[in-house]
């Protein structure tokens, strides 16, 4: 029945893309864990780790689309919440050290020993069981989210705007968890993590199946998007996107449907973060950085917002791209970046999933008796 | 200190000493042989002596002394002065009479205890007391007052009778009241004190009233009395002073929003590339320092006025290029402007990046800028001074421009009603155009004030872009008084946070302000109303 | 409150200025449950303002706008007055472009409002129904499946019309409704309207002369945010006043 549903009402795209993401999230893990590493079809540990960084940046890059592709929200502070929901697993790793941190303190990170703190700050409280952990990595950017949608909206801040806003809370977190005494590791955030639900961190086992969790997460994740946007909530969300007052004068709350996409969409980005902080072993404040969510945002236009699985795309592409420049041409990659900033919104506004689209309808145009409906 | 003065200092010491009529010099090298002791309460004795005795060595010698450099020779118990180490050059520590090299381990050294320290740094203080240089005379009589050890006094009284100099006579006389009121003078005489106190009322004028407030005698209920007043002045003046820093900040905000405000206000279009204008010229003020530094340096002083006309062109045409080539073909579309400038300002701070290196470039100061205005109890750089007239100068300016010239008429006519103005042939793209140009180059010229604050990099314009914008959501859209009056609310707010928040959470409050703020008046301060508006 | 009896809507003495400029003054208007009427006037003479304050987009300065004899609409939002059955229709037409025909009706469909009833929402076969009963009413039967972006200028009149009637309202503001049609158009725009009425209270605002004559019904002349004059379109334009505004000083 689900099937039923979901092949009548979802476009090809989102399919394939689902089938990729699983086939990908048992396919890596079983290349990395099952052939030796002289296999010409093996995949080293670094290469998971990488691919496994791109699949929590496409979370994340869903997650701006669920709110700007569908609902027209440009938030330029999504990094942010990514950013907590890492924290959020980073204090859990932090936890799960215990007496092996350099100082040894049962209790203490070695920050806090570090800077003479003698008992756990209250909100530590709780870390170390990882159900709690996880639920504060959906909870956390999905109260702020809360808050911040809630005053935004119901002051009717919208546009370019909010936009802004969204870049000073950003802008502001980071700040704060630069400070020292907010508890959070300053400078040097939270690294060195051990192990994680008993599992060592370094192990090939553990990092496989974090990929896999990973993937699972992702294709979650899709199949949550969808959902709400075949819902009645995803028309009512096209439609403030399309027509916002005329949506008010229609009867519905338009802050009611903004603040609940608003708060999805910051969980999870909180989920995409915590599931990268174990990959890349470390968070800090830099995640906050207002340019690290213009970036994501690029990675959603890039791919083609309004679709689902175009932002995917687009975060795995662009990263790509980057690392190759990164080590390659360094000093080339701003450019690179700047350029498709300028090339996407300048002349592919739909993004590569637009480019695909308009190539598949010149297709169909092409046989006029597969769709009798687009005649005029 | 150069040995010159040393010699200066002693001579006068001396004739001072000659003046007591203590005049006999007694032998110094006996006196310094007293040092060989390892009582510390005799070296104390000897120092006193040799103090006693005028004789121009006594400032090098005891100088030796607190600086582990006076030395006895084990040889002959010879007092020495000596330099370097493992081998020393030594001198004659009476004569001052270079006695060639001596081998660390043949020297004993005299130890000295933190007392000995402090009664010697007295001395020494005493003896700058009579320096040529006045700033080292005013030095030692501020020593004086903050340590007030009685021993100074008499030198102190005499430096003061002799002292030519009006305001190191005032502190001299400040520094006298400070041990009159610390010493068992009469009643009477330490009154007086506490009010040539009270007119110095610094820190250290409060510290010393506290220390001495305590007790129910006349002079302890006048030092009390006086404390409040001095401290409700000192509150006053910290607050003078936080407002003066935040119309500083202010000032600077107002020159990196206002170029925005203009775009933004008639264009409705979110510059993000507008930091980089900022950037650019700064960096435009740097290439005309250096092209002035090699081909007229008798111009440098001057350079400012050159780079400000040149960081406006420069940035204006760059703007009005920008505007053509991208954001014309985004009109309507604010969200992708807003990214495509964003990617335009990666390409101009990886371009300068890459032709000026990323560190920071030497930007100087004319000498007219430099240095500091004091204002009552507070200083004010002078650079700080000049960006807030310039600020403010740049504001009236662009006042003058919207309303009395044509363009401005028609710039206002376009934010207003952007299809009224086109139907009556206004031609809004010009216009368009010219209004990027004028925001851009007024973020040029912006650039040129910051590079006088700031560190001129790449970075810089980043910095800027997010307060900025927050200067223009505060203030509301298309009014350049909001800007103004926002522009200065948040400097000055954020001034007046940082000393009980810090600066970080001071920011962040301000923030939590502004949210707050839009909830009551989501227009911002001065906002334009009306239907047009919504359009 | 007596003096609103019997009314659906009660507009006394509502002001609204923007900065120094009063686009309603000292407006008062009263329609009655089932009344169609016609408001005229020339350019600036406070229309859309009017609608603006009714729907709760503009709040006025001063006065007193009730619906239905008790409901205060000055402390309304736009979503609670579009709830309690005031439905708007702007000058400019403003459907979902993105939306096929179908989906612009389901959305306008009278029923809960609230996120979490529409994430688990289907259509009913009695709300199916009614979205058939509406395309064939609003003649939009053959393009179901259509994005609304595709349809004619008079089409999205019409599908706007309809998005209305689903709204199942008690009161009817409709601006401009003949915009850009066609005689013909014009004319069963007229008939639909009179049909609507009767059961609904219908405001149109219009400029057209000819459509308004076809209506046939009171009309109120609007002019520098005040009522003018106000009867039947004869009555109204035999006052020297009205002709004096629309033909010139």
């Amino acid at each position: 029945m689900i099937t039923r549903w979901l092949l009548n009402k979802t476009d090809r795209g989102v399919l394939i893309m689902l089938a990729v993401i699983l086939l990908l999230g048992f396919m890596v893990p079983a290349l990395h864990l099952l052939t030796s590493p002289d296999s010409p079809v093996h995949v080293p540990a670094y290469a998971m780790a990488l691919i496994g960084k791109y699949l929590c940046y496409a979370m994340l890059a869903l997650s701006i689309d669920l709110i700007w592709g569908y609902c027209g929200i440009l938030s330029l502070g999504h990094g942010a919440f990514f950013a907590l929901g890492g924290y959020a697993m980073g204090m859990y790793l932090m936890r799960q050290i215990g007496s092996r941190g350099v100082y040894g303190h049962a209790e203490l990170p070695d920050f806090m020993v570090f800077l003479n703190w003698t008992e756990l700050p209250w909100y530590w409280y709780g870390f170390g069981w990882f159900g709690f952990a996880l639920l504060m990595v959906l909870f956390v950017p999905g109260l702020l989210a809360f808050l911040f949608g809630f005053f935004a909206f119901r002051a009717r801040v919208s546009g370019v705007h909010f936009s802004i806003i969204t870049q000073a809370l950003t802008f502001a977190l980071m700040l704060a968890f630069f400070r020292n005494d907010m508890g959070f590791g300053g400078n040097n955030g939270l690294t060195d993590f051990k192990d994680i639900l008993g599992f060592n961190l370094q192990a090939g086992g553990t990092r496989a199946a974090l990929f896999g969790a990973t993937c699972l997460g992702l294709a979650a994740s899709l199949l949550i998007c969808l959902a709400i946007t075949r819902s009645r909530v995803g028309a009512v969300m096209t439609a403030i996107r399309d027509a916002e007052s005329r949506t008010r004068f229609l009867g519905y709350r338009v802050e009611a449907f903004k603040l609940f996409a608003f708060t999805v969409s910051a969980c999870i980005a909180g989920a995409a973060g915590a599931l990268y902080v174990p990959q890349v072993g470390i968070i800090n404040p830099s995640e906050f950085a207002p340019a690290n969510s213009i970036e994501a945002v690029i990675w959603t236009a890039i791919g083609g917002r309004g679709t689902l699985f175009g932002p995917i795309l687009g975060a795995v592409l662009v990263n790509f791209a980057k690392s190759w420049f990164t080590s390659a041409l360094p000093d080339l990659w701003l450019f690179a970046l700047g350029g498709l900033f300028l090339a996407v919104t300048l002349f592919l506004p739909n993004g590569l999933a637009g480019l695909f689209g308009r190539w598949t309808s010149a297709r169909r145009r092409e046989l006029p008796a597969a769709q009798p409906a687009a005649a005029e | 200190m150069t040995g010159r003065v040393w010699i200066a200092v002693a001579t006068a010491l001396l004739a001072f000493w000659l003046m007591l009529g203590r005049g006999m010099a007694a032998d110094l090298t006996a006196e310094i042989g007293r040092l060989d002791t390892s009582s510390f309460t005799e070296k104390e004795k000897a120092i006193a002596a040799i103090a006693a005795t005028g004789h121009a060595r006594v400032a090098a010698v005891l100088t030796a002394l607190s600086d582990n450099k006076l030395l006895i020779r084990k040889a002959d118990r010879l007092a020495v002065i000596g330099e370097g180490k493992g081998t020393l050059r030594i001198e004659n520590a009476t004569t001052g009479e270079a006695l060639g090299e001596a081998a660390e381990t043949d020297l004993d050294k005299i130890a000295i205890n933190n007392k000995i320290r402090r009664q010697l740094k007295t001395i020494l203080g005493g003896l700058t007391l009579f320096s040529d240089d006045p700033a080292v005379r005013l030095k030692a009589a501020n020593d004086i007052f903050r340590t007030r050890d009685l021993s100074s006094l008499e030198p102190l009284r005499n430096a003061l009778a002799k002292e030519q100099d009006p305001p190191v006579k005032q502190v001299m006389a400040e520094a006298l009241a400070a041990l009159v009121l610390v010493s068992d003078a009469p009643e009477a005489e330490k009154l007086a004190a506490v009010l040539t106190v009270k007119a110095r009322g610094d820190q250290d004028a409060i510290s010393l009233l506290a220390s001495i407030a305590q007790g129910s005698d006349a002079v302890a209920r006048s030092a009390a009395e006086t404390l409040r007043g001095l401290e409700w002045t000192r509150s006053l003046w910290a607050a003078v002073q936080n407002a003066v820093y935040g119309l500083s900040l202010g000032s600077v905000l107002l020159l990196a929003a206002i170029g925005l405000a203009i775009t933004f206000g008639v264009m409705r279009v979110i510059n993000m590339a507008h930091g980089e204008m900022v950037m650019i010229g700064a960096y435009v003020t740097f290439l005309v320092q250096d092209v002035l530094r090699n081909s007229a340096p008798f111009l440098l002083d001057q350079s400012l006025f050159i780079a400000i006309p040149l960081a406006f062109l420069i940035t204006a045409l760059i703007g009005m290029a920008i505007e053509r080539g991208i954001i014309r073909f985004l009109y309507g579309r604010p969200l992708e402007t807003l990214l495509a400038t964003w990617g335009l300002s990666l390409i101009l701070q990886q371009g300068v990046r890459s032709l000026f290196g990323p560190t920071n470039r030497e930007v100087s100061t004319p000498s007219w800028m430099s240095g500091s205005i004091e204002l009552g109890a507070i200083s004010l750089t002078a650079n700080r001074l000049a960006i807030i007239v310039f600020a403010l100068l740049v504001f009236a300016g662009l006042l003058l421009l919207l309303r009395h010239t044509r363009f401005g008429l028609e710039m206002r006519a376009v934010t207003q009603n952007r299809p009224m103005a086109n139907a009556m042939g206004i031609h809004t793209a010009r216009i368009d155009a010219f209004t990027f140009g004028l925001g851009s180059g007024i973020a040029g010229i912006a650039g040129v004030a910051l590079s006088q604050i700031d560190n001129v990099s790449p970075n810089l314009g980043q910095s800027y872009i997010i307060d900025s914008f927050m200067v223009v959501v505060f203030g509301g859209v298309g009014n350049l008084w909001g800007t103004l009056v926002a522009a200065f609310t948040l400097g000055i707010a954020n001034k007046f946070l940082e000393p009980f928040a810090g600066a970080v959470l001071g920011k962040i409050l301000v923030l939590v302000f502004i949210i707050l703020f839009i909830q009551k008046r989501p227009r911002g301060l001065f906002a334009l109303k009306g239907r047009a508006v919504e359009a | 409150m007596d003096k609103a009896a019997n009314s659906i809507l009660y507009l006394d003495g509502v002001n609204v200025s923007f900065d120094g400029f009063k686009a309603l003054n000292a407006l008062s208007l009263i329609i009655e449950p089932g009344e169609l009427r016609a408001v005229i006037g020339p350019n600036g003479a406070g229309k859309t303002t009017m609608m603006d304050v009714i729907t709760g987009k503009t709040r006025p300065d001063t006065g007193d706008v009730l619906f239905a004899e008790t409901r205060d609409l000055t402390r309304l939002d736009e979503a609670e007055i579009a709830q309690l059955g005031i439905g708007r229709k702007f000058q400019k037409p403003s459907v979902f472009e993105k939306l096929t025909v179908a989906e612009n009706l389901a959305l306008a469909l009278a029923g809960n409002r609230r996120v979490r009833e529409a994430l688990f929402w289907r259509l009913s076969t009695r709300e199916k129904a009614r979205i058939d009963e509406l395309l064939g009413i609003v003649r939009l039967g053959a393009q179901r499946h259509m994005p609304a972006a595709r349809l004619s200028h008079g089409q999205k009149q019409w599908l706007e019309i309809g998005m209305l009637l689903a709204q199942d309202p008690k009161l009817l503001l409709v601006d401009e409704p003949v915009a850009g049609m066609t005689d013909a158009e014009t004319e069963t725009t007229a008939t639909l309207l009179r049909s609507i009425a009767g059961e609904r209270s219908v405001v149109v605002v219009e400029h057209d002369m000819n459509f308004v004559r076809e209506l046939a019904v009171k009309v109120t002349v609007l002019h520098e945010g005040s009522v003018l004059a106000e009867g039947s379109l004869d009555h109204v334009s035999a006052d020297h006043r009205v002709i004096e505004v629309y033909l010139g000083r």
